[in-house]
């Protein structure tokens, strides 16, 4: 695939800035120099280097939240031209062909802006320790080797486990709101993410022990059946990971559960 | 007496396994991070992790084998016993990942999978897709979210660590800022373990994380703590160049059957594919016919450096050479490698099924790092030995506490009392080359062998007679004042007025990594160093005369950019320093005048120590009390230059 770029070619970025909770939202326009491979960070680093809009205002650098630049670590999550999406792997060829065009970033909307492009996804990291996403390991002395496990059962695993804690699935979701006060996550929507994490640990030997407690959480307020089966999560998880199955398997898994409590007593 | 903390710095694999390995002992621990643990550059790492297991002990290799090639593999730079201590652990090491979780790669029958990486003969690598890295932090990363839910660690994520408060040589605790709300506050600690990983950003464009800048090292070095062998950095031969970052491709893609190639005739433009086997040069298999393409990495990135720049050989004249492994099946290659391979198709478009990529060297890991000391274990042979025949029976057993005493108290401590390092941050295992897969395990090694000395430290040292709680308050509150003042004045430099080049933080920061890039990586001169340090002079002078962009008192993130590049221009002082004085070459310091290694004068450590006037390096000896060094060839046979044209 040959990309041919004009000389001196340039792209404008749209941002969506705020500087702080509770202040107010502004759009500011940078215009920067892009060559082939240039994508969103290496524009945002060119920003930061010389932050002046494109009426000529110097203000401040754009902030952002990054780290691998490699769409390994989930850091650098934003909304860009309207869908979320990881910022690093984001090529300015793949959106825009001509001089001078114009892409539009905005931090995500369902979590927190602690400024500008960057959120604080605390409430992902919670909804992990709500489902006791581990291995409920005896300690780190030495036990020997784990159970065996067939290769098809490795590499389902293997695909729920590259979650990133990105959010996009959560973003895409009509069911997951805004909850900026920790202290409605216990009982608000805990999203596509959780329910592939869920799968991930009842899928695993040792750690099948904890399943009834996960789906326990999970039949309570802000689990299973809050989802609207709407399908937009597995269409925007840049790991595809296939959520829907997910979600189905945790349905299933819950309603022979609450069968089982039932005639437990 | 007052509840015992420990503090660990740096939630990547090192943080993460020394974390858990503490709480699991009983004590409380806080951690700190740049960005939530989980998000930790660890997750970049793709290739595998090391370690002898039974298919390969059965065709002949041991954990003495593993232990002899990274020796070897280190061009005996190393210091030896904590370096068997490590092979000798690694097996019990997967084991427990595999307990963790962690979705190894199985085999037919169900048992972990394996690969061949570079400088072994043997499969000893362990792998997990193409996220092996990613998928050992998140196995980590669960189980400290299980401390956490239990109050056993507590997290200070987006928090930078800002420097260490030592108080009568000991390390008592640290200054740290949140990253949001900009609050500079002092922690204290019985013990503080530093775990922060490389310093890519040195060099500018790395394969590391943006994150990796080294800055929490030189705050520590710049507080006294000694740094060893600044010089030895690890340049990757195979990344594909780009805009904001050069991306790793792994050497599995070399494992699993890659082979790396350019075309014999210069200027040879056609498509790869119309290029025929015999106008195809396969310089490495041709010069080394061993181990061919799986040469260790400095080896290969020198053959590649010299191809492209001196023999000006790259693909259509720049800087780079074919990675081909369209030879391969398609669903052998996404069976074995697709992850890596969807990062070279994302980044730049071409199907490397179907094209040969296009890849060049990029700085990847630092061998060197802080100092930091160990009590040897039993294991003292009245000879070192000859180097070990590769399948000959193993002189040991593979019994703890051979090469480390397990527990001692000095275990991976720095020349500060109380203060560690562990995993990338510090200079133990490696020598002057880093062998693949081999950091993964050390990583996780330092965090749980070593844990335990931390914890015999916490409860039978110092801080049992004078716990860091009830100290008095005035060297916190000196080292919190110290930081704030720092802040201020940086923040005084806000004046509004078009950034320029001169005093832009950001523009002193793209310079020192291209300066560094320039001097001090694949080939380095005496001219061309003292050019950078009079360089790193200017530019040091520059930055005491930065201004800054921002004066934000939230989330400022153009303050955290400004303070750090002023501590990458103390480790750009070290690692040049060390690459000056170093007149040899070793492992991934190669001196184009002075080509040979020098064991009488250099087979030493350098350290690097930090005072007032500057930065001063001496050498010290190291132990090579286990193996006699021998020439590291890898079997090289004299190559012909390729047929003219
Ligand atoms: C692309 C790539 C691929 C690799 N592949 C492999 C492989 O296949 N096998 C292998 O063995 N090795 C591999 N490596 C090397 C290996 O990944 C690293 O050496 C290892 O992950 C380092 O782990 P660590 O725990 O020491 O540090 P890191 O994972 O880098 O973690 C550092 C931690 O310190 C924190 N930190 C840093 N500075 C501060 C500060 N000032 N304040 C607070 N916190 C701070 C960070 O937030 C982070 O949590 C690879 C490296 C790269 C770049
Ligand atoms: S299927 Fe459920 S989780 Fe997914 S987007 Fe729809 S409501 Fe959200
Ligand atoms: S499931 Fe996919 S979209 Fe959701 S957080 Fe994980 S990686 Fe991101
Ligand atoms: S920076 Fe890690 S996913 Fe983009």
């Amino acid at each position: 695939m040959e990309k041919t770029a004009a000389a001196n070619r340039t792209v404008r970025l749209r941002i969506k800035r705020c500087d702080g909770p509770g202040k107010p939202s502004r759009w500011e326009e940078f215009r920067v120099p892009i060559e082939p491979g240039s994508n969103v960070i290496s524009c945002l680093q060119a920003v930061a280097a010389n932050p002046v809009t494109v009426e000529g205002t110097q203000t401040t650098p754009v902030v952002w939240d990054s780290g691998c630049l490699e769409e390994v670590c989930g850091a650098c999550t934003m909304v860009i031209n309207g869908k979320v999406r990881q910022s690093c792997s984001c090529l300015i060829d793949d959106y825009v062909t001509g001089n001078d065009d114009v892409i539009t970033l905005e931090p995500m909307s369902r979590f927190p802006v602690v400024r500008d492009l960057w959120v604080d996804r605390a409430r992902m990291f919670h909804n992990l320790k709500r489902i006791k996403a581990w291995v409920p390991l005896d300690g780190t002395y030495n036990l020997g080797p784990g159970p065996r496990e067939d290769a098809a059962t490795a590499e389902r695993r293997y695909v729920l486990s590259t979650c990133m804690t990105c959010g996009c699935c959560l973003e895409a979701c009509p069911q997951f709101d805004l909850e900026p006060d920790p202290a409605t996550w216990d009982t608000s929507f805990v999203g596509a993410q959780v329910f592939g994490q869920a799968q991930l640990f009842n899928d695993h030997a040792t750690s099948r022990q904890h399943a009834g407690e996960r789906l326990d959480v999970l039949m309570g307020p802000g689990g299973i059946n809050d989802c609207g089966n709407a399908q937009n999560c597995v269409q925007v998880c840049p790991k595809h990971i296939p959520l829907t199955q997910a979600i189905g398997a945790i349905g299933r898994a819950a309603t022979i559960h609450a069968f089982v409590r039932f005639f437990r007593g | 007496m007052s509840q015992q903390r420990v503090i660990v710095v740096g939630g990547g694999l090192a943080g993460l396994a020394a974390s858990a390995r503490v709480a699991e002992g009983g004590m409380s621990v806080d951690l700190f991070s740049l960005v939530p643990v989980k998000r930790s550059h660890s997750v970049c790492a793709q290739g595998g992790i090391n370690a002898c297991n039974e298919v390969a002990r059965q065709q002949g290799y041991s954990e003495y084998e593993h232990f002899d090639e990274t020796i070897y593999g280190g061009d005996f730079l190393a210091d030896q016993h904590p370096v068997l201590e490590m092979a000798n652990w690694a097996p019990r090491i997967i084991d427990l990942l595999d307990r963790m979780g962690v979705p190894f790669n199985r085999t037919s029958e169900g048992y972990r999978d394996l690969r061949l990486f570079g400088g072994s003969l043997f499969k000893r690598t362990h792998f997990a897709g193409a996220t092996t890295g990613q998928q050992l932090i998140y196995a980590l990363d669960e189980q400290v979210r299980r401390y956490e839910s239990e109050g056993k660690v507590t997290k200070y994520e987006f928090w930078e660590f800002l420097a260490p408060v030592i108080e009568n040589g000991r390390c008592v605790g640290i200054v740290a800022q949140d990253m949001r709300t900009m609050q500079i506050r002092a922690f204290r600690a019985d013990a503080v373990v530093m775990a922060t990983g490389g310093c890519g950003l040195v060099f500018g464009k790395s394969t590391n994380s943006i994150i990796c800048n080294g800055a929490a090292a030189a705050r520590c070095f710049r507080h006294g703590a000694w740094y060893a062998n600044p010089e030895m950095i690890q340049v990757h031969p195979t990344a594909i160049p780009g805009a904001d970052k050069l991306r790793l491709m792994s050497e599995s893609a070399r494992g699993e059957g890659g082979r790396v190639w350019v075309p014999r005739a210069k200027g040879d433009t056609r498509d790869p594919k119309n290029i025929p086997e015999a106008e195809r040069w396969y310089f490495l298999e041709e010069k080394y016919p061993k181990y061919g393409n799986i040469v260790p990495r400095d080896i290969a990135t020198r053959e590649i450096f010299d191809v492209c720049v001196n023999m000006g050989l790259g693909v259509n004249g720049e800087k780079q050479v074919y990675l081909d492994l369209t030879h391969k099946p398609r669903d052998y290659l996404d069976r074995k490698l697709g992850g890596i391979l969807e990062i070279y198709e994302k980044f730049v478009g071409d199907d490397p099924r179907d094209t040969p990529m296009r890849i060049f060297p990029a700085v990847h890991y630092s061998m060197g790092g802080l100092w930091t000391t160990h009590t040897k274990g039993s294991y003292t042979p009245a000879q070192p030995r000859a180097k070990h025949v590769s399948g000959a029976t193993a002189p040991l057993d593979s019994r703890p506490g051979q090469g480390l005493a397990p527990g001692a108290t000095n275990n991976m401590m720095t020349n500060i009392r109380g203060l560690y390092a562990f995993g990338e941050v510090n200079f133990a295992y490696h020598g002057a080359n880093r062998l693949g897969a081999n950091a993964l395990l050390s990583c996780i090694f330092d965090g749980l062998f070593c844990g335990v000395s931390v914890l015999n430290y916490v409860k039978d040292e110092e801080p049992a007679k004078a716990p860091a709680a009830d100290m008095p308050a005035g060297a916190f509150d000196a080292s919190v004042d110290r930081e704030q003042q720092a802040m201020k004045r940086l923040l005084a430099t806000v004046s509004g007025a078009k950034p320029d080049t001169l005093t832009n933080p950001y523009a002193i920061g793209k310079e020192l990594g291209d300066e560094m890039t320039a001097a001090c990586t694949v080939v380095r001169t005496k001219a061309r160093l003292e050019q950078c340090r009079v360089k790193l002079a200017e530019l040091k002078d520059r930055y005491a005369k930065a201004r800054l962009p921002d004066n934000a008192g939230w989330g400022n993130q153009s303050l955290g950019y400004a303070r750090m590049v002023g501590d990458m221009l103390a480790l750009a002082d070290a690692i040049s320093l060390g690459a000056l004085e170093r007149r040899e070459s070793r492992g991934a310091h190669y001196r184009s005048d002075y080509t040979e290694r020098d064991d009488a004068n250099f087979m030493k450590t350098s350290l690097a120590k930090h005072a007032n006037a500057g930065v001063t390096l001496e050498f010290v000896p190291i132990d090579d009390t286990l193996i006699a060094p021998t020439a590291r060839t890898y079997g090289k046979t004299d190559a012909k230059a390729p047929a003219a044209s």
